[in-house]
């Protein structure tokens, strides 16, 4: 079976004027299908630039990245649109919400940039409110919803086109310990029960708690990636 | 595409006097160009009318002079005589029939019926001049003018008026008391292109309306028409030399009657039209402009403030094309909704214009169309950039916007 996810010597360098920061030196990482991964590191260890090269929203410098087996990081921004758009979901420390945009509407976005909106898809959409407790909340708009809610609407959004990876960069960064404890079991059950492949950038020991790996970056460098302390079950290295 | 379209609608929905505002510049221009065009089309099909209606070799000879003569205060009026409507006739080579004119307004009486109505004197010629057709009866004659008989030719209107279905052909009508039998009914013409009601009318000879009606030995114009519409430059030459010379009017003074013709009046439309399609046509141009610049600028200011919506767009799939329309799509239906508020406005100014202004004006459903087609291309073109912009966007950067 393929990795989801193999990433080979992955650089990525900004250049600001005459300046240039590597934020990434070479990361390599592979992540199989059904993992639920956490990074973790300092700020400024380049966690926000792993996630942002994985979600396809950026473009590493140099080293490939393979997506399902297809190399990804030559992909120019319209191919990475539409991977984006079948393949990828991203969840936000500040959820990201179309503000003036009812929840139905937030949730069916990135529908409307891959095809016409059917029956099935409507269902679908119910459903997974369902799942989520947002039932009910269909016409509200986001400033109506709760933060823990607004979070969920978000990972809605990020699952309604079955991706085949949930990158969520700090999803508890902005919530309280009840509500990050909640949007968690959230996440923990998407990988559980739907086997949704999920990476998510956490600061807390307690979050990545809910994960089966940690993967640590320091400097742009993995520094270390272990199961996750309190996961029984042991996880397959990246080679 | 039709997803596109809601979100576009939405936007402006949700900043309506900013949207309302911004449009202002295009119902402006585009307001101008409808009023512009159907003002340059009412005096095209005005003047094409006129012409059509008095011919293009009609020539009028009012005895007042351009200038002078009148500032003067010479009495012009007693110098134009119908032997000089008969010399012109003699003399002048490119003149082939004069009618001597002079009219007054009076009221007509048949039995218990009356009309106020014009009573022109006119000449046998006049029915050729005017390219009057009989509806019955005859025409005035050389010899009615000769004897000063009392006959008339009634209008349709007139004979309507007075006498209802009745035939009045050898009727007798009475005017000032006088009675005038009715020898001739003219088929109707309808209204000039100026909007009267041509067939309001009596003709008589014009010796008859001098001395039985007015007391009067002067006349008040005096038709002509060119032996051809081209020959009517020199039958203007012929009829001034014949008249200064008839006028005794020595070489320093001024002439004491003007010649008008009908074409040269026709250009004078027309140029003044064309004057005001030019000056139309300036303004449509410029608030266009003013109205696409506006356009632009709002569309810059709403494509920044909603640098984070593109970037959730982008996150989850939108594609550069995408973001382009949706801007695209937002600035050409404020555009629209610009232009049909300005073709409405342009018609309803267009009207006032010519209700008030008295100034002819046609609208096509073409030129509406072309109008609105106007507005959608500067939405397209003014928004053009904006929206080419904001679909550059990085994700990353967009995202990170604040
Ligand atoms: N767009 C950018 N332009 C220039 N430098 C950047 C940019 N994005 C990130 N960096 C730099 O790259 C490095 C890594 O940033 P990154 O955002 O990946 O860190 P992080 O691990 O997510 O930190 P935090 O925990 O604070 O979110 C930092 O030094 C940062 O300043
Ligand atoms: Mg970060």
């Amino acid at each position: 079976m393929h990795d989801i996810v193999l990433l080979n010597d992955i650089y990525k360098i900004y250049t600001m004027g005459e300046f240039k920061v590597t934020a990434l030196k070479g990361v390599s990482l592979s992540i199989k299908k059904g993992e639920f991964v956490a990074i973790m590191g300092a700020s400024g260890s380049g966690k926000s630039t792993l996630m942002n090269i994985l979600g396809c929203l950026d473009s590493p410098t140099k080293g490939k990245y393979y997506l399902e087996g297809v190399e990804v990081s030559r992909f120019s921004k319209n191919e990475l649109a539409e991977i984006r758009n079948k393949k990828l979901g991203f969840v936000f420390q500040n959820f990201n919400l179309l503000s003036r945009t009812t929840v139905v509407e937030n949730i069916e976005l990135p529908f409307i940039y891959s095809k016409k909106i059917s029956k099935n898809d409507i269902d679908k959409i119910h459903h997974i409110m369902r799942i989520l407790g947002l039932d009910g909340f269909q016409k509200h708009y986001p400033n109506q919803l709760s933060g823990g809610q607004q979070q969920r609407v978000a990972i809605a959004r990020a699952i309604v086109n079955d991706p085949t990876l949930l990158l969520a960069d700090e999803p508890t960064g902005n919530l309280d310990s009840a509500t990050s404890k909640d949007v968690m079991s959230v996440l923990t059950n998407l990988n559980q029960n739907l086997g949704i492949t999920i990476v998510l950038v956490t600061h807390e020991t307690d979050i990545a708690g809910y994960t089966r790996r940690v993967v640590v970056l320091k400097d742009g460098k993995v520094l270390s990636d272990t199961p996750s302390s309190s996961s029984a079950i042991p996880v397959v290295r990246a080679p | 595409m039709t997803a596109l379209f809601k979100i576009a609608l939405r936007a402006i929905k949700r900043n309506k006097l900013r949207s309302s505002l911004t449009i202002l510049g295009i119902v402006i221009g585009v307001g101008a160009v409808i009023v512009m065009v159907s003002i340059g089309q009412g005096a095209k099909a005005f003047v094409e009318k006129q012409l059509e209606s008095l011919g293009t070799n009609v020539l009028i000879i009012i005895p007042i002079s351009t200038t002078h003569a009148a500032a003067r205060g010479t009495t012009g009026i007693i110098t134009l005589t119908a032997e000089d409507a008969f010399a012109m006739v003699k003399e002048c080579s490119a003149i082939s029939y004069v009618s001597p004119g002079i009219r007054t307004t009076t009221q007509v009486v048949y039995g218990n019926m009356n009309w106020t109505t014009g009573v022109s004197g006119a000449g046998p010629d006049y029915q050729i001049i005017r390219n009057w057709t009989l509806h019955g009866g005859r025409f005035i004659t050389q010899q009615d003018v000769n004897t000063m008989a009392k006959v008339c030719v009634l209008g349709q209107t007139v004979v309507t008026n007075l006498f209802g279905a009745l035939d009045p052909i050898d009727r007798w009508v009475r005017v000032n008391n006088i009675p005038f039998k009715v020898v001739g009914v003219l088929s109707a013409k309808g209204q000039s292109p100026t909007g009267q009601d041509q067939d309001d009318m009596v003709l008589m000879p014009y010796t008859t309306v001098q001395r039985k009606i007015m007391g009067v030995t002067y006349i008040s114009y005096v038709l002509a028409s060119s032996t051809t519409a081209e020959s009517r430059f020199e039958a203007i030459d012929q009829i001034t030399s014949l008249l200064r010379q008839r006028h005794r009017l020595r070489p320093n003074e001024e002439n004491d009657f003007t010649v008008i013709s009908q074409v040269e009046f026709a250009s004078t439309v027309m140029e003044t039209s064309h004057t005001m399609t030019v000056l139309l046509g300036s303004i449509a141009f410029v608030s266009l402009f003013v109205g696409g610049i506006g356009i632009m600028n709002i569309m810059l200011v709403s494509t920044t403030e909603r640098t984070r919506e593109i970037g959730i767009r982008m996150a989850v799939g939108a594609k550069e094309k995408d973001i382009l329309f949706q801007f695209l799509i937002e600035a050409t239906v404020l555009s629209s909704i610009g232009g049909v508020v300005g073709i409405i406005l342009g018609i309803f100014t267009s009207k006032l214009v010519s209700y008030y202004g008295g100034w002819p004006s046609l609208l096509s459903s073409p030129s509406v169309a072309v109008a609105f087609l106007f507005s959608n291309m500067v939405g397209i073109f003014f928004g053009y950039y904006p929206a080419k912009k904001a679909s550059r966007l990085n994700p990353i950067d967009a995202l990170r916007y604040e």
